[in-house]
C-alpha cells in the first residue's frame, strides 16, 4: 500500500475552489487520455476479452476455475463493502478528533491514526487474528472486517480531516456569526461541503481496499484469491488458476476507477464555488 | 440616544503583533460608525471582537448591556442580534440563495418555514434580488453574492450590523450596488459599524469616523470635520494616501 494521504493540504492554486488530492497507486484515468486506444481501454477490454476467450477456447481448466471462483467474488465483496462501512464511521470519528479544539481528543485520534498508518495491515491482521485471537476469538471474516475497517479507518481520518480543513475558514465564521453552534455548523455547513471534496478520495480508498481484501485470504475466509488458491492446489492448474483470479480482479478495479473518475467529472461541474 | 456597545481597554495581540491596543469606543443606538486606517492597525480585529470571533485577552465590551467578553455569557444569543457582512461573503455554496438567507432563522430561531420564506422573499426584494431565489451562490456576481450576504444577516432580524470590508472584493462597478444597499440600511435607522475606506458611503450615511492606527484610535469626528479638518499628523498623512 502507498498512500499519499499526509499531502492532502488545501490546494492552494484557487482557494475558491477547494480540492484535496489523495492518491493511493489505483489507476485512475484522466479525462485527456482518452480515445480507443487510452491505457484503460486497453486494460479493461483486453481483461474482458481474456476472460471470455480463455473458457470459450480452452474451457479446460478455465471454465472449471471460472465456475469455481464465484463464492470468492462474494466473500471479497461482503469484506469490502461493510469494511468500508465501519471504516467510513470511524473515519468521520477520528478526522473530527484530530482537528478537535479538546487537546486529549485531539491526541487520542493522532496517535491511532499514527499507529495504524505504522503497521503494515497484513500485520495486523496476522495480529487482530492469531496475537489477539485466543482473547477475541474471532472466526475469520470478523477478524478480517474488524481488522481492515481499523486500519482503512486511519486513512480515512485523514481524508475526513483534509476535506474539512480544505473548507474556507469563512464558512464556520459566518455560520458562528447567524448564531449557530460549532456542531450544528459543522453539521449543516462544513460537512455537506466536505463530501464532495471527499468522495473521489473516499472512492479511491473503496478499491484500495477492494485489492487489500486479498490479504484476507489467509485469514481462512474463502475469498476470491483463496478460491483461486483452492484450485490450484487440488488441480496444479497454478498458472490458469491465479491468471484468472488477476484478471478478475482487474477487471472489477478498473470498472470501479472509472466509476471515480466519472463522479470526480461531475463534482467538478456542480462543485463548491463561491 | 443611548449607549448600545460599550467598548473598554481591548487589547488582543497575536504572537508579537498587537492588534487592539487598548481601544475604548461606545456606539449610541442608530449611530453609523466608519472604521479607516492602514492595515494592520486592528480595525478589522474591533469588529471580529464584537462578536467573539475573535477572543480579547483584557478589556471588555458590551452589546445593550450584555457582556461580549465574559465568558459565561451566552454568546450565541448574543451573535444572533449582531449581523455580519465578510469582505468574502461567505455565502454557504451548497445551499441556494433562499436556503442561505432561511437557514439560520429557522435552525436557530426555529422560525416556521413558511415565515422565514416569508421574510427571505421581502429581503431579497429589498436588496434587489428577487429573482434569484432559486439561483447558486456561484450563479451570481460579487455584488450580487454581498447583497445576499447582507440579506442573510438582516434575516436574523439584528440589533446592530458589522461590515468587515463589504466592497473590498468587489470590482468597481459593483461596489455602487452594494452600498446603496448600506446607505437604505443605515437611513432606516440600523445601528452599524463598518470597517471600509468607502468615502461616497462616509459621506453620504456616516455619522462618526474613526480612524486607527497600531491599534489604537487616533481621531474620531462626523465626517464633515473629519475629511476637512483633521486634527492629528498621522490622519493626514492618511487621508492623502486615500482621498
Amino acid at each position: 500500500m502507498t498512500k499519499g494521504s499526509g499531502r492532502s493540504e488545501r490546494d492552494s492554486k484557487n482557494p475558491a475552489r477547494p480540492t484535496i488530492n489523495v492518491t493511493d497507486g489505483t489507476l485512475i484515468p484522466l479525462k485527456d487520455e482518452g480515445g480507443v486506444l487510452s491505457a484503460w481501454n486497453i486494460s479493461f477490454f483486453g481483461a474482458i476479452a481474456l476472460l471470455v476467450a480463455l473458457p470459450l477456447f480452452s474451457p479446460d481448466p478455465y471454465l472449471r476455475i471460472l465456475s469455481f471462483v464465484p463464492d470468492g467474488l462474494f466473500a471479497t465483496f461482503s469484506v469490502t463493502i461493510i469494511s468500508i462501512c465501519f471504516a467510513l464511521i470511524i473515519g468521520l470519528f477520528a478526522g473530527l478528533g484530530r482537528i478537535s479544539q479538546r487537546a486529549w481528543v485531539n491526541r487520542i485520534a493522532t496517535v491511532y491514526v499514527e499507529i495504524i498508518r505504522g503497521i503494515p495491515l497484513l500485520v495486523q491482521l496476522f495480529y487482530i487474528y492469531y496475537a489477539l485471537g485466543p482473547l477475541l476469538r474471532l472466526q475469520g471474516p470478523p477478524a478480517a472486517i474488524l481488522a481492515m475497517s481499523i486500519c482503512y479507518g486511519a486513512y480515512m481520518a485523514e481524508i475526513f480531516r483534509a476535506g474539512i480543513q480544505a473548507i474556507p475558514k469563512g464558512q464556520m465564521e459566518a455560520a458562528l456569526a447567524l448564531g449557530m453552534s460549532r456542531s450544528s455548523a459543522m453539521r449543516m455547513i462544513i460537512i455537506p461541503q466536505t463530501i464532495r471534496v471527499i468522495l473521489p478520495p473516499i472512492g479511491n480508498e473503496f478499491i484500495a481496499l477492494l485489492k487489500d481484501s486479498s490479504l484476507v485470504s489467509i485469514l481462512a475466509v474463502s475469498d476470491l484469491l483463496r478460491r483461486g488458491r483452492e484450485y490450484a492446489s487440488t488441480s496444479f492448474r497454478y498458472f490458469e488458476s491465479y491468471t484468472v483470479i488477476a484478471l478478475i480482479y482487474l477487471v472489477m478495479t478498473l470498472f470501479f476507477s472509472r466509476l471515480v473518475a466519472i463522479m470526480e467529472e461531475r463534482l467538478r461541474h456542480r462543485g463548491n464555488v463561491h | 440616544m443611548a449607549t448600545f456597545i460599550e467598548i473598554k481597554k481591548a487589547v488582543k495581540s497575536f504572537g508579537s503583533l498587537q492588534a487592539l491596543n487598548g481601544v475604548d469606543l461606545s456606539v449610541q443606538k442608530g449611530e453609523v460608525v466608519l472604521i479607516i486606517g492602514p492595515s494592520g492597525s486592528g480595525k478589522s480585529t474591533l469588529l471580529r471582537s464584537i462578536n467573539r470571533l475573535e477572543r480579547l485577552d483584557s478589556g471588555s465590551i458590551t452589546i445593550d448591556g450584555e457582556s461580549v467578553t465574559n465568558e459565561g455569557s451566552d454568546i450565541r444569543h448574543i451573535r444572533q442580534e449582531v449581523g455580519m457582512v465578510f469582505q468574502s461573503f461567505n455565502l454557504f455554496p451548497h445551499l441556494k440563495v433562499i436556503d442561505n438567507i432561511t437557514l439560520s432563522p429557522v435552525t436557530v430561531l426555529k422560525k416556521g418555514k413558511e415565515e422565514a420564506l416569508q421574510t427571505a422573499r421581502r429581503l431579497l426584494d429589498k436588496v434587489g434580488l428577487s429573482e434569484k431565489e432559486h439561483a447558486w451562490p456561484d450563479e451570481l456576481s460579487g455584488g450580487q453574492q454581498q447583497r445576499v450576504a447582507i440579506a442573510r444577516a438582516l434575516a436574523m432580524n439584528p440589533k446592530v450590523m458589522l461590515f468587515d470590508e463589504p466592497t473590498s472584493a468587489l470590482d468597481p462597478e459593483m461596489i455602487k450596488e452594494v452600498l446603496d444597499v448600506m446607505i437604505d440600511l443605515a437611513r432606516e435607522g440600523m445601528t452599524m459599524l463598518i470597517v471600509s475606506h468607502e468615502m461616497g458611503f462616509a459621506k453620504a450615511a456616516a455619522d462618526r469616523i474613526i480612524f486607527m492606527d497600531a491599534g489604537q484610535i487616533v481621531e474620531e469626528a462626523p465626517p464633515e470635520t473629519f475629511f476637512s479638518s483633521p486634527r492629528e499628523e498621522r490622519t493626514r498623512r492618511f487621508l492623502e494616501h486615500i482621498l
